[in-house]
């Protein structure tokens, strides 16, 4: 069904987003290829979010270029977003996975083996038959999860996924989102806990301001950040 | 009320005493009694429940025409539903997930159709439904068919619009996900349903309610007739027309009840299984 098309290498030239006067994102130019964990570093506002939806296609940029392989039709083939609050399907665990696997276009026959398998993956394949809406929080972001692998995605997007979640509950995500990396998955995840950036990021890209102000191998960025808004922010003073 | 008939009955019978002149004979003044009682029992037995019952003692003994009448009732909006749920809900639906241009429009005029009149919409389904009206052909004048097509033009607009606010609610937050899982068109809107089913039943019931309270359009169109269309808001109608208050109180006391019953049973349904599935 999906054939050999590719989401990979995801291109951003010169992408701007407005929201009426309000410039959220400024002049982006990236390049997305295959490789470790890239995450988004930011404070609250620098336009995270906005990047990665712009990535996902959920929004349109107000002017500038995305592409995705090469292609310009924002329907997504073989990426998947995780929000930093999923929405649940109003229906069991395992029926939130088989519906992600339907709507990938997986065969009816395999969705079942498949499903549990991906819960199997997260580690809730003894909450197969729970609701969905009455999972713990870290629960139903693992579930997001592994509704996201379903679509089978070269390239996954998560938005702060664990910013509302224990430190149990975030050490399972990012066991899930490492595995996932290793299994030849690009992941863009945003975050702002620096410890989290160490653990996962292969580099670093830091907004603010709706600007892309720097590029970097985590630890370059962390130990030798090269912009004063980078030195600021991980100085923790607060950048505006 | 029955001195018309009686007097009608009486000139008959002259008309006939004359015809057959030699062997009737003249109509006395017990005669007259007579007939005048008979006429009043043959009156008030058009309806067949038997009116010396209280309204209590026929629901207590389960009186089978008052048991047909409920049925009907029942039956007739019960399908009304059905019928306005697998139409409505689909409009309500695509109305909540489309952008055209009088979108706007057609929901402010579905909204408003909500309170259609009931005698208004009896009254144009006559007209369609009558022999000599576009439909005439199809005969379903006073039958519990043309009851049906009335309630469920009743209603529509009623599950229509609540189904439209609701899927309309819902989107907002399916979104992003239902977007980033790449669901099509179709997807959504069954999507959007099956995820709102617990706050549709409101909208059932809502359309329930208001089909098996209504009396203009049933009357309208369904005829009254005892034994065939008949149903427990036309009878209540009838017998305070005539006079039967116990019957009518009776009759407005089992109504209340069902529609009671059903909105308690569906709303225990609706919060279980709420609970059961988050």
């Amino acid at each position: 069904m999906r054939g050999p098309l590719s989401d990979l290498p995801l291109v951003l030239e010169g992408v701007s987003l407005q929201a009426g006067a309000t410039t959220i994102l400024d002049r982006i130019c990236l390049t997305i290829a295959p490789g470790a964990p890239t995450l988004i570093v930011g404070p609250n506002g620098s336009g995270k979010t906005s990047l990665l939806r712009l990535c996902m296609g959920l929004a349109a940029p107000t002017s500038g270029r995305i592409s995705w392989g090469s292609r310009t039709d924002p329907t997504p083939t073989r990426r998947a977003f995780v929000f930093q609050r999923p929405v649940m399907l109003r229906r069991a665990a395992a029926a939130n996975v088989t519906y992600a696997l339907a709507q990938a276009g997986a065969p009816r026959s395999q969705r079942t083996v498949r499903a549990a398998a991906l819960l199997g993956r997260v580690g809730l394949a003894n909450r197969a038959q729970r609701p969905a809406r009455l999972l713990s929080g870290g629960e139903q972001q693992r579930l997001a999860l592994a509704r996201a692998l379903a679509r089978d995605p070269e390239l996954l997007l998560l938005d702060e996924p664990t910013a509302n979640l224990d430190p149990a509950a975030t050490r399972a995500v990012e066991e899930i989102v490492l595995a996932a990396a290793q299994s030849g998955i690009k992941i863009v995840m945003a975050s702002h806990d620096l410890g989290q950036v160490r653990r996962l990021a292969g580099e670093v890209l830091f907004l603010a301001r709706g600007r892309l102000c720097e590029r970097a191998g985590t630890s370059d960025f962390l130990d030798h950040p090269s912009t004063p808004e980078a030195r600021a922010f991980l100085r923790g003073d607060l950048v505006i | 009320m029955i001195r018309p008939i009686l007097t009608a009955c009486c000139v008959l019978d002259r008309k006939k005493a004359k015809v057959g002149s030699q062997s009737r004979k003249t109509i006395t003044e017990e005669g007259l009694h007579l007939l005048a009682r008979r006429l009043a029992v043959a009156c008030y037995s058009i309806g067949t429940m038997p009116d010396h019952l209280s309204a209590l003692q026929l629901i207590l003994t389960g009186d089978p025409a008052l048991i047909a009448i409920v049925r009907l009732s029942l039956g007739v909006s019960f399908a009304a539903v059905v019928l306005a749920a697998a139409i409505g809900m689909p409009i309500g639906a695509l109305l909540a997930l489309t952008k055209f241009p009088g979108r706007t429009i057609l929901v402010v005029l579905l909204n408003a159709m909500m309170g259609l009149p009931p005698v208004v919409v009896g009254l144009a389904l006559y007209l369609l439904l009558s022999r000599s009206g576009p439909l005439g052909d199809l005969g379903i004048l006073f039958t519990p068919t043309a009851m049906v097509v009335a309630q469920t033009v009743l209603i529509l607009p009623i599950i229509a619009a609540l189904t439209r606010q609701t899927v309309e609610d819902l989107w907002v937050e399916y979104r992003d996900e239902l977007s980033a899982m790449n669901v099509a068109a179709v997807g959504r809107m069954t999507t959007l349903l099956w995820d709102a089913r617990f706050s549709l039943l409101t909208a059932l019931l809502a359309g329930f309610g208001r089909a098996a309270a209504e009396v203009g359009a049933v009357m309208i169109v369904g005829g009254n007739i005892d034994g065939f269309t008949r149903t427990m808001t036309t009878a209540v109608a009838l017998e305070t027309s005539k006079g039967n208050l116990p019957l009518a109180m009776g009759l407005g006391a089992v109504l209340i009840l069902i529609v009671l019953a059903i909105n308690a049973i569906a709303w225990g349904t609706g919060v279980w299984s709420q609970r059961l599935t988050g």
